[in-house]
């Protein structure tokens, strides 16, 4: 069982019911539970919608678009019936927030569920969870029950005449499925291969109908903000960036764990302080600040503050929040390896230059680790990496090829050692690996 | 009662999925959640079975191929009692995921991918499984068990094959 | 949709608003590479060939996904779009096998004139190539992995377009990979397989060489073949076939059919038959010489001056010793229109005789008589891939008119067109179709009631225990169409047939076709291979120019069963066979024609000509040159690709064998007309040399028709004289299809209570008349079928 952690710096808005029995529906009202969806039905979609923006909220995913925006594009008159997605595919290395959400919290995800189904005037919502976290789908499908049991889902919720229906759903194993629309695709019983856009979910979403999807931690802060009111939300974090999020740091770390620390928050206080510093007071060698697929930090680029726009300007992402600390004995070309191999793996194969770049990344670094690379491969790499960047079908592409660029250009001497022979690894992909997984 | 005649599955799991394909705006939405279903009774999914779920589906076989293969957890051949994951990927990586995986292959003599001869024990090498901050991890079926050790999994291993392991369903 | 207007690498173009740029680009001669974009089929954007730089947009953009729009400025060809494809090239080619010496597509492959153009030559990697044996999926599909792109265009034609779903895109990432629908753990012999109905178009879309044809493989390289657009000789659907041709010690060899230039009235689409089944013309069962029944009764080669001075002295003989009309001549339904007009002017100037039929597969008498006085109201084959709304009545469209049935689908799929169908049998279109009306059986002749306002006869149309209301619904929701192409099957015959015209021509926005069986089923009739009706459907009895300028007998002669009854009765001194085998078809005792003399032109030693006295060794369609006339009344030309020593077509053998009987040769075909020249044509008129010339001489209004072997001779005749054949020579001669309707002249009176002697061939997907059993491929093809089906029910009874 995932231990909980706490430092005292964070601010515990999304987390604030964390280890207090909140899976139980009774605790879970008894701390405020379900009060902002009554607000919602009082206030309506207008409200919703103002609330959201002013929170200054923007996708935990880790694209970070504004969530009342999103909101606000579904149309308000439309003939197909609208859906909320809820996505808990958290699959992204590095990421584990949601996680401790469905466990601890999942009443707080039903509700930012139906409040956002009020706000865009949707009557049914999915909730969709990796297909390793069946566990946690257990705990989902209770609450769900839970609720119907309660009046709270179904027809004629808390006796406003309103009616609302969840679904919970399992996936089988596709990182792939964490797109929005290949998520969809899962949902509709297809392969999780992402769409053609536009059209974008909010038009034409899940069963050609508009469609709201938004991450599990964004979902599940929403009834907190519209308690506290968006302002509010908005103030605890950075420019731009409202609120608090959770960051789960893992890694060659002293205390690691899943913290609520405010949007802007320093990583270099993160790692060392609220992470309780190198484990074994080793030296730091580099960061991967927001789940694999954003590109690494040095250990002397990581002061700058943990929001979307501060970490962009730094060269890099705020991604899922997933910190990985690296620290002076990792590899690069070994952790290299290791990223590009799961890209490999996960790679639906819809388009050619993810599905073969990532291939051969994988298979040229393969070689370079264990001993047998030659003077061009770097080059090679770093060609494949930049003609896959901006050129695929969806952001598998470039979350495959941004880590292996940002590795290749900061540690470019590592490469070069493994293939002048001053360094070799033990092979660590197996043959079996090399051939494909099926 | 199931809807089909001659089920392969369970009653309760037939019964399950004459409910299952009621529940969504259309049908097809229950083909993910039954494969991995139909996977958990009967260990794999077998021929049969995806005759079976294409019925229920109302879909071509070729269809429930195409998407039973697409996902990494759906097996077509059986795995063993306890399926063993270990995560490699960037986090357990760092914190011993390899000298776990090795461990498990050492302890139970078999490679990822294969089962032991007694069909107690199956070992996989997995990508991320969302236990990060809880690493080295892994997971027995849908069972995790995290901050791992070898010490911790000879325990572990000895509680499953002693018919104590939680078997999460 | 408005037009908008927007910048190309720097041209201003206007186009429909929604239009695709890769669509628009290609209308104004801008070409935009793709591997998966496919017209017609659904969108991809998979293979990021076609990515172009668009302003104002931060990434390169897919030129087949983004439509046009108003102001848009786009760069199709800079150094960045150039880098991105060729990088994609790059990463294709590290594991494509680069085996372009020996595949079949080298020199027509879309991944080889792409990378010829981006020159991805370089190679970075030192990995080895994922190799995969190649698969054999059925007698005619293959399967090679590792040049497989994964374009997904295969598993789209097989899914849209022809409704099959046999193809599927199994595992994920650089394990992907197209899957057939019998997979080798569900197969006898443990090899995946392709469950389908063999159609071959996976073939054609594929832009490489992974998937390739099994009569075709490894056999030759395309420039050394002759490619020849002809007509597919099979089904009554008029298909144009490109035939890959080279050349042999005794002729010229088939080895390819396809449609890969789409050109033709069917498109991209080609079916079974029209891409495999040629492999007949190659049989080595063919008759290759003149074959004279000796005195003791065995069949002797002879040279072919013996064979036909035999002919013409022995059919005159017994014209002037017992009369024509002791003549019965049968046509048959895959001769070009030329020879079917020659054949039957041939029976009556010459022979003497109205005794003249073929095996009839429809009714067109009737339709013709139906439509009689009417304009515009007979359908083309084009008018079924953009009609709003079609009723199909009877037929099977799928098995029995398998382009009908692509262009129906098509039309559902992309034009969102309405399909109505009312048949005794669930057939397969009902799937696409908007309303199906299981008809009970026999109950045709109720639905025409139907349709015609008569309800009386209700409780014999619909299916035992359905609710008639449904029919009245389906009759309402069709009257409410106002543009209706009714598609009738065979089924449906004189009366009830004229009953459903005749009504539906009283509506407006109605046209109409009528389906039958083999490529010229429709010019046989058309041209008159009938008792009692001239060419054009003009009744024998009536006054006509024809009648006069042939000057015979107004008196109908013996229709195809009277002649053999007659030869039964020994009144039948001669019987002249030309294409056909009826002694199988209408199951004639042998013994009947025991006193006939019977001559037979025939590629093979059929049923018929195993009777006959005389076998003349026959061309078919595709070694001759002349026109034919699909189902719906669509010309299209036909051309010579093929060529075995020792055959002759049929008309030259009808001429030569007039000739020898003494016939005035100038006017059973009107050559020469003063003009006097070889004109370069020392291989003779049946070449594909002379139609060259012809194509030239025509626009100069030079047309020679030198020699009475000249089909255009008699084409001119037809144009003449025929009613509705009044076409277009350079449309025909340029390889257009026109749409013809010859009606009935109204104005004549109409001979009611005809026989019905409309026998359906109900050939299927592998079977084609007598003509299948001598295909090779199309054998397979069945007994693959067989085993498929006995396999499945293995499965089942498991």
């Amino acid at each position: 069982m995932p231990t909980l952690v706490s430092h005292p710096d964070e601010v515990k808005v999304i987390s604030r019911r964390f280890g207090m029995g909140a899976t139980d529906i009774d605790k879970y009202v008894e701390l405020d539970g379900y009060k902002a969806v009554q607000n919602a039905i009082a206030e309506g979609p207008e409200w919703i919608i103002n609330v959201m923006k002013a929170s200054g909220m923007r996708g935990r995913g880790g694209a970070g678009f504004p969530t009342g925006l999103k909101w606000s594009f579904v149309p308000k008159q439309s003939e197909k019936p609208k859906y909320v997605l809820v996505n808990g595919d958290e699959s992204e290395p590095g990421t584990c927030k949601d996680h401790v959400i469905f466990l601890h919290d999942p009443h707080a995800v039903i509700e930012g569920t139906m409040i956002a189904g009020l706000a865009i005037g949707s009557k049914l919502g999915f909730i969709y969870l990796r297909g390793e976290y069946r566990y946690l789908l257990k705990i989902m499908e209770k609450a769900v029950a839970d609720a119907y049991a309660k009046g709270f889902l179904g027809k004629n919720i808390f006796g406003t005449g309103v009616d609302f229906d969840i679904i919970t759903q399992s996936g089988a194993g596709a990182y792939e499925v964490g797109e929005e629309s290949a998520l969809m695709e899962s949902l509709e019983g297809k392969r999780g291969v992402p769409r053609i856009k536009p059209p974008f979910p909010a038009v034409v979403g899940l069963y050609g109908g508009p469609t709201v999807i938004n991450n599990a931690e964004t979902i599940a802060a929403v009834p907190h903000i519209l308690l506290m009111g968006g302002e509010a939300f908005a103030k605890l974090g950075s420019e731009r960036n409202g609120g608090t999020r959770l960051f789960g740091i893992s890694g060659h770390v002293e205390r690691p764990g899943v913290y609520e620390l405010p949007m802007g928050y320093s990583l270099r206080k993160a790692i060392y302080d609220v992470a309780g510093g190198v484990k074994g007071g080793k030296k730091l060698k580099a960061v991967v600040p927001g789940g694999s697929s954003c590109p690494v930090l040095t250990a002397d680029e990581i002061d700058v503050g943990l929001d979307f726009d501060q970490m962009g300007k730094a060269g890099t992402m705020l991604g899922s929040g997933g910190i990985v600390v690296l620290d002076e004995t990792v590899s690069i070309v070994e952790f290299a390896l290791r990223t590009i191999s799961f890209y490999q793996h996960e790679s639906c194969g819809w388009c050619i230059p993810c599905r073969e770049g990532t291939d051969w990344i994988k298979k040229t670094l393969t070689r370079v680790h264990a001993g047998g690379g030659s003077k061009k491969d770097v080059d090679n790499v770093q060609y494949l990496a930049e003609n896959m960047l901006g050129r695929t079908f969806c952001p598998l592409g470039d979350a495959a090829a941004m880590p292996t660029l940002g590795f290749v250009k900061k540690f470019r001497k590592e490469f070069e050692d493994y293939i002048d022979g001053k360094k070799a690894g033990t092979p660590i992909i197996t043959v079996d690996q090399l051939v494909g997984a099926h | 009662m199931s809807t089909i005649a001659n089920t392969i599955f369970s009653p309760e799991m037939a019964a399950r999925f004459d409910k299952l394909v009621t529940i969504y705006p259309v049908r097809r939405s229950a083909l993910v959640p039954m494969l991995l279903y139909a996977q958990d009774d009967l260990g794999y999914v077998s021929d049969a079975a995806v005759a079976e779920i294409a019925l229920r589906i109302e879909i071509l076989e070729l269809d429930v191929r195409n998407v039973l293969s697409y996902y990494s957890m759906l097996r077509t051949k059986p795995a063993g009692k306890y399926n063993v994951q270990v995560c490699t990927n960037i986090s357990c990586m760092l914190r011993g995921g390899y000298e776990i995986l090795d461990h498990c292959k050492h302890k139970l003599g078999i490679g990822h991918k294969e089962v032991t001869p007694d069909g107690v024990f199956s070992l996989e090498e997995v990508e991320c499984i969302g236990a990060c901050c809880w690493a080295p991890a892994m997971q027995i079926n849908y069972d995790f068990h995290d901050d791992l050790t070898p010490e911790k999994v000879d325990v572990l291993f000895q509680m499953y094959k002693d018919g104590q392991g939680k078997d999460v369903k | 949709m408005p037009d908008v207007t927007f910048t190309v690498d720097g041209n201003k173009l206007t186009a429909p608003a929604g239009t695709l740029l890769i669509e628009a680009c290609k209308s104004a001669g801008i070409e935009i590479p793709a591997f998966c974009y496919y017209p017609g089929l659904s969108l991809q954007a998979a293979c990021r060939m076609c990515v172009v730089r668009i302003e104002k947009m931060p990434k390169l953009q897919t030129a087949c996904t983004t439509p046009v729009a108003e102001g848009m400025v786009v760069q199709t060809e800079t150094p960045e779009i150039a880098q991105a494809r060729k990088a994609t090239l790059q990463l294709l080619l590290g594991n494509h096998p680069l085996d372009c010496p020996v595949c079949d597509a080298g020199g027509e492959c879309e991944l080889q004139d792409m990378t010829f153009k981006y020159g991805a030559a370089d190679s970075f990697y030192a990995e080895p190539k994922n190799h995969r044996e190649e698969q054999k999926w059925s007698p005619v599909v293959y399967f090679d992995r590792p040049r497989c792109i994964l374009c997904y265009r295969c598993v789209r034609m097989c899914g849209e377009g022809m409704d099959v779903f046999a193809l599927g895109i199994q595992n994920r990432g650089s394990s992907s990979v197209i899957a057939p629908n019998v997979p080798a753990q569900m197969s006898p012999d443990d090899l995946a397989h392709v469950d389908c109905e063999q159609c071959g178009m996976c073939i054609d879309a594929c832009p490489v060489g992974a998937l390739t044809s099994g009569t075709y493989r490894y056999k030759t390289r395309p420039w050394e073949m002759n490619h020849v657009a002809t007509v597919c000789t099979h089904c009554g659907d008029g298909c144009k076939t490109t035939l890959g041709v080279r050349s042999t010690s005794d002729g010229a060899e088939i080895v390819r059919g396809d449609n890969r230039d789409k050109s033709g009235i069917n498109g991209d689409f080609l079916c079974n038959k029209g891409r495999y089944a040629f492999d007949f013309a190659n049989s080595p069962d063919r008759i290759t010489q003149p074959l004279v029944r000796n005195s003791s009764g065995v069949l002797l080669p002879v040279s072919w001056e013996q064979a036909l001075e035999h002919v013409g002295k022995k059919l005159r003989e017994l014209r002037d010793t017992r009369g024509g009309k002791s003549i019965g001549v049968v046509g048959g339904n895959r001769l070009t229109n030329e020879e079917a007009y020659l054949l039957q002017k041939f029976a009556r100037t010459v022979l003497q005789t109205n005794n003249i039929d073929h095996h009839r597969t429809a009714d067109y008498v009737s339709f013709a008589q139906a439509l009689a006085g009417t304009t515009g109201k007979a359908a083309s084959q084009r008018d079924i891939e953009k009609s709003p709304a079609i009723f199909i009545i009877g037929g099977d469209p799928t098995n029995q008119n398998p382009l009908t049935a692509w262009n129906l689908r098509s039309n559902v799929r992309l034009n969102k067109a309405r399909i109505y169908i009312a048949n005794t049998e669930e057939i397969k279109l009902r799937r696409n179709a908007k309303a199906f009306l299981h008809v009970a059986p026999f109950g045709y002749s109720a639905l025409a009631d139907l349709m015609s306002g008569d309800d009386s006869t209700l409780e014999s149309l619909v299916q035992p225990g359905t609710n008639k209301q449904v029919a009245l619904d389906f009759r309402a929701a069709l009257r409410a169409e106002e543009e209706v192409v009714v598609l009738i099957g065979s089924e449906l015959r004189g009366g009830d047939l004229k009953k459903v015209i005749e009504f539906g021509t009283k509506l407006p926005g109605r046209k109409f076709a009528l389906l039958s069986d083999y490529v010229n089923s429709r010019g046989a009739a058309d041209m008159g291979l009938l008792p009692d009706m001239l060419p054009g459907y003009t009744p024998i009895t009536a006054g006509s120019n024809l009648a006069t300028e042939y000057n015979i007998a107004t008196e109908p002669g013996l229709d195809m069963l009277e002649i053999f009854d007659a030869a039964g009765k020994g009144e039948l001194s001669a019987l002249y066979v030309v294409g056909a085998n009826p002694v199988a078809r209408f199951g004639v005792d042998p013994a009947a024609l025991r006193n006939t003399f019977v001559v037979v032109q025939e590629m093979f030693l059929t049923e018929t000509a195993a009777l006959a006295d005389v076998i003349l060794p026959a061309a078919n369609l595709y070694e001759k040159s002349g026109s034919v006339t699909n189902s719906y009344g669509d010309l299209q030309q036909v051309n010579k690709a093929g060529d075995r020593a020792g055959v002759r077509t049929d008309f030259e053998m009808i001429v030569r064998i007039a000739d020898k009987m003494g016939a005035n040769m100038r006017a059973l075909v009107p050559f020469g007309k003063g003009l006097h020249a070889d004109m370069g044509q020392t291989r003779g008129a049946q070449s594909g040399e002379a139609d060259r010339h012809a194509v030239w001489l025509t626009a100069n209004n030079l047309e020679p028709r030198l020699s009475p072997f000249d089909p255009m001779a008699i084409l001119d005749e037809i144009n003449r004289l025929v009613p509705g054949y009044s076409l277009l020579r350079l449309q025909l001669l340029s390889g257009n299809d026109q749409h013809l309707s010859p009606a009935a002249p109204s104005d004549l009176v109409q001979i009611t209570n005809r026989r019905d002697l409309v026998l359906p061939a109900n050939d299927g997907l592998f079977t084609s008349g007598t003509l299948g059993r001598y295909s090779a491929m199309l054998a397979d093809l069945q007994q693959n079928a067989a085993s498929r089906t006995a396999a499945a029910e293995q499965t089942a009874a498991d």
